[in-house]
């Protein structure tokens, strides 16, 4: 099998003024089919900048990124819209729900740009099909602003899952959540993971990365650490413990 | 992008802030209800003058006494008495291509019957004058050339006087006194409605000019003639022929001015329809302003809602929207702004003109082509201002734009 993501000695410059930025220098990463990697590094570390251009939003300034085998460097804006629709399934960290909308609406947003279309309703069976996956099925005519935090992270996941994109992308998914949803949040991507699809996250926090199956620590645009998680953590076992640990309190209390 | 899948985004987007929307669509209301309303209000100007125009006869040419001028005031035309019997004569002898001609006198003279007395005004004419000036006769019939040559005194009457002599009484075969003098109303006319000027045509006597100068004026000149031509196409070899004969006659060398003035229909209805439509382009164009007023208010409301919305346009390219997708929601945002606004406006237009007619009396004339026109230009403005936004929105880095706080 081909990597869904291989970058070959990719580097990102920007030029800002007189000064030339160099985001990303001269990086090489090749991920594997059914991965969940955590991409890692302070802020400044080319982390976003690796994110961008994995995501298709942007293009290197040197170096080759195959997605799924397509070379990003030889299409156009149009070509990279439809790619971005088609394989790459976004989560970010403020949600980015339309407000006003309902979840199910939010859900079909990216089947409305598919090409070639979709019926109307093949797209409302498929946004409720993936609002299933996450465990929303009965809030599908809710507005996000009627959603906790968590739940409206759940219907971002569904919006980027309903394309059935072979990469999910979460830039800091958990970063608005308390640490129990948090892990609620990891247990829906360890799930989707657990079912084949490949995830890459970036995340600052040692504890969420740690449910995933790799971490990539980068800084300086280069990338420091590329290693296994050794001790993997596991949602489910983990909400155990935090439901058991709760009662013990209130139990001593 | 399915096409209605975007319409519905575009009203649930303007549906989103209802004020502002509404705000925004009347600015476009009030400026195609004013065109409408205004361009109505001109046509219908336009279309009485040209019924007044009509009603004037067909073909007719008129051919005017010179003026005399007293003092340094002119006295206007027709008061120098230029034309004379032999004018007319030749004018029936000599011009072709003439249907008919009758000359003018004027009187104003009391006139009663039984125990009514009213002042109007007495007109001498030949007997071809009716059908030259396109009056038809309701009851009774017209004078002859018999009755002209003999200077019967014989009369028709407009509906005006009539009414106030005889009531609805038919008044043919009653006699009426002229300054005293007893005349025979032989035949009623048709009532013709208000002259260009207010006047109403239908206040009116006609006598043959022959009894006219022997009982009324004691005048031996005519105030003007009516010349009918055979066709449209004959009006300005008639025209010419007319000055050439008549300042033959008047013996007026080169290089002096008539002493007369021939005027065709066709140039007083193109002075008269030229000013008409003066006034529709002037308020028109007053309304149109409004309306690009109204399309400004869109492209500010359109430039704010992109800078407002950011965010969800980077979140939509992200999933892979593609530029032209985001130019053409926000462009049919702008032209359902627009065409909404356009829409009701045509309905405020087209009330507002059926009020003032109905309220002030004023002739409105909504033409089709208006209400298409205004539909199609706020349409269009919709698209012109709306464009300019909608693609500053297409044109947004999706990273920036999903950074964008």
């Amino acid at each position: 099998m081909q990597p869904v993501i291989e970058l070959e000695n990719f580097s990102k410059t920007y030029q800002t003024g007189e000064v030339e930025v160099h985001a990303v220098r001269s990086v090489s990463l090749k991920i594997e089919p059914g991965e969940f990697v955590a991409i890692m590094g302070a802020s400044g570390s080319g982390k976003s900048t690796m994110m961008n251009t994995i995501g298709c939003l942007d293009r290197p300034t040197s170096g080759r990124y195959l997605l799924d085998g397509v070379d990003v460097r030889e299409l156009d804006s149009d070509e990279l819209a439809d790619l971005r629709n088609s394989k790459i399934g976004f989560v970010f960290q403020g949600f980015n729900l339309l407000s006003r909308t309902s979840a199910l609406e939010n859900i079909e947003l990216p089947l409305l740009y598919a090409r070639p279309g979709i019926r109307a309703a093949d797209r409302e069976e498929r946004a409720l099909q993936a609002l299933a996956k996450v465990g929303l099925a009965e809030r599908a005519d809710h507005n996000p602003n009627q959603l906790s935090g968590g739940q409206q992270q759940r219907v971002a996941i569904a919006r980027a899952l309903v394309s059935n994109p072979k990469l999910l992308l979460a830039d800091e998914p958990t970063g608005n959540l308390d640490s129990r949803t948090s892990i609620e949040i990891m247990g829906i991507f360890q799930e989707l993971n657990r079912q084949g699809i490949t995830i890459v996250m970036v995340t600052h926090e040692l504890d969420i990365a740690r449910y995933c199956q790799r971490t990539v620590i980068m800084r300086d645009g280069r990338i420091v650490k590329d290693e296994p998680v050794i001790s993997r953590l596991d949602a489910t076992e983990e909400l155990k413990r935090l439901d058991l640990e709760h009662q013990a309190v209130q139990l001593t209390s | 992008m399915i096409l209605v899948a975007t319409i519905k985004m575009a009203v649930r987007a303007l549906r989103r802030n209802t004020l502002r929307t509404l705000l925004t669509m009347l600015g476009i209301i009030i400026g195609v209800g004013a065109v409408i309303a205004m361009v109505s209000i001109g046509n219908g100007a336009k279309a009485q003058v040209e019924a007044q125009i009509a009603s004037l006869g067909r073909n007719v040419v008129l051919i005017l006494s010179g003026n005399v001028t007293r003092g340094g005031f002119s006295m206007g035309f027709g008061s120098a008495g230029t034309l004379s019997q032999e004018d007319y004569d030749a004018l029936r002898r000599d011009i072709a291509g003439v249907a008919g001609v009758s000359p003018e006198v004027r009187a104003f003279a009391q006139i009663a019957a039984g125990s009514q007395n009213i002042n109007s005004q007495v007109l001498g004419v030949g007997a071809d004058y009716i059908d030259i000036r396109s009056w038809t006769i309701a009851s009774g019939a017209n004078f002859t050339e018999t009755d002209v040559r003999n200077a019967n005194k014989v009369a028709l009457i407009g509906k005006t006087t009539s009414t106030t002599l005889f009531g609805d009484a038919d008044p043919v075969g009653q006699i009426i006194r002229i300054k005293s003098a007893p005349f025979i109303v032989v035949g009623a006319l048709a009532p013709k409605g208000m002259a260009m000027f207010g006047n109403d045509q239908d206040d009116i006597i006609l006598v043959p000019y022959t009894s006219a100068m022997k009982r009324l004026t004691g005048g031996t000149t005519f105030r003007s003639f009516s010349l009918q031509a055979m066709s449209p196409d004959l009006l300005s070899d008639v025209q010419t022929n007319i000055i050439d004969l008549l300042r033959q006659r008047h013996r007026i060398g080169p290089g002096r001015d008539d002493d007369f003035l021939v005027r065709t229909q066709q140039e007083i209805s193109d002075t008269a329809t030229a000013t008409s439509r003066v006034m529709t382009v002037l308020l028109g164009s007053i309304a149109g302003v409004s309306l690009l007023v109204g399309g400004i208010g869109i492209m500010n409301i359109m430039l704010v809602s992109v800078t407002e919305r950011t965010r969800e346009i980077g979140l939509r390219l992200a999933v892979g929207a593609r530029g032209n997708d985001i130019l053409l929601q926000f462009l049919i945002e702008a032209i359902t702004l627009s065409l909404v606004g356009g829409i009701t406006g045509i309905l405020l237009g087209v009330g507002s003109s059926r009020l003032l007619s109905a309220n002030f009396g004023w002739v409105t004339l909504i033409s089709p082509e208006s209400i298409v026109t205004a539909f199609v230009v706020s349409a269009v403005i919709g698209v012109f201002f709306g464009f300019y936004p909608a693609r500053k929105a297409a044109r947004l880095d999706p990273i920036d734009a999903l950074r964008y706080e």
